[in-house]
């Protein structure tokens, strides 16, 4: 995954060779709990079905200029 | 205002695309906002701004970063106007997370809403946009008009805190001062709406 990546490269820049470990292990310890709660607390609006007032929105859309 | 008169193709490409990260946009107002009524407000308002500026989207580029700028300008805007308060719905069904592996307390969804919202703004947009967005410090800074290093600092913050209310369980009530915590983001606003910001697709 994408936030997976981003955890990757924020570790290896925080610090130099030797820390990197460290802070990999650091982060995985301190952070799955709520770090996983915030991807979900995202993607649970992204699975919401879509309100009518956006699909109508969408479907008059065309017609704007 | 337009520059080069789309094609029916590219508008119907335009529309698809559009129609596409409107979920996002709304997962993006909901964590900005707090409120989901206010946050479906904003995306729509975000909608027709995109669709009215749709001939400087680049096809090819990134839609939903192209959006997420005019939904957190129209934030901004609003916030200026004092429309949102920082405030977050209170009566929202609260929902347990599923636990992840290894840990004993699930984090109900309601806390982790109500953590966010006390993040000073501009943090919790940061982490928002990489957290739980999946978007990459470079990517989220050029949503924000800010150099890398910013998205960089402002994301670490706002993860050191989350993980300090939550893990200790000491939520407080409310945003402290709304007020002084917009600064901030307003100053950077201003930054980017004098042409500073390198990403600015209604500039």
């Amino acid at each position: 995954m994408t936030a997976d990546k981003n955890d990757t490269k924020d570790s290896a820049s925080q610090g130099g060779e030797k820390d990197r470990n460290t802070v990999n292990r650091q982060k995985k310890d301190a952070q799955p709990g709520w770090a996983n709660g915030l991807r979900q607390l995202y993607d649970s609006v992204v699975e919401e079905e879509l309100p009518d007032s956006f699909k109508d929105l969408l479907s008059k859309l065309d017609g704007k200029n | 205002m337009s520059e080069t008169e789309r094609t029916a193709s590219e508008k119907a490409d335009f529309k698809r695309e559009l129609t596409e990260v409107v979920p996002h946009l709304r997962a993006f107002a909901r964590g900005l906002c707090g409120r989901p009524d206010m946050a479906d407000d904003l995306v729509q308002e975000t909608m027709l701004k995109a669709w009215a500026a749709q001939d400087r989207f680049q096809p090819g580029t990134s839609m939903r970063a192209w959006t997420f700028v005019i939904l957190r300008n129209a934030y901004l805007t609003d916030m200026r106007r004092n429309r949102f308060r920082g405030d977050f719905d209170e009566n929202v069904a609260e929902r347990i997370l599923t636990a992840p592996a290894g840990q004993e307390e699930p984090i109900h969804l309601s806390d982790m809403r109500r953590a966010l919202l006390t993040l000073p703004p501009e943090r919790r947009e940061a982490l928002l946009l990489v957290g739980a967005g999946g978007f990459s410090y470079e990517e989220a800074a050029n949503i924000c008009g800010c150099a890398v290093g910013t998205i960089k600092s402002r994301v670490g913050r706002a993860r050191a805190a989350l993980s300090a209310m939550l893990e200790d369980g000491t939520i407080p009530k409310r945003t402290a001062d709304d007020e002084s915590a917009h600064r901030a983001l307003l100053e950077e606003l201003d930054e980017v709406a004098a042409g500073n910001g390198v990403s600015l697709p209604t500039r």
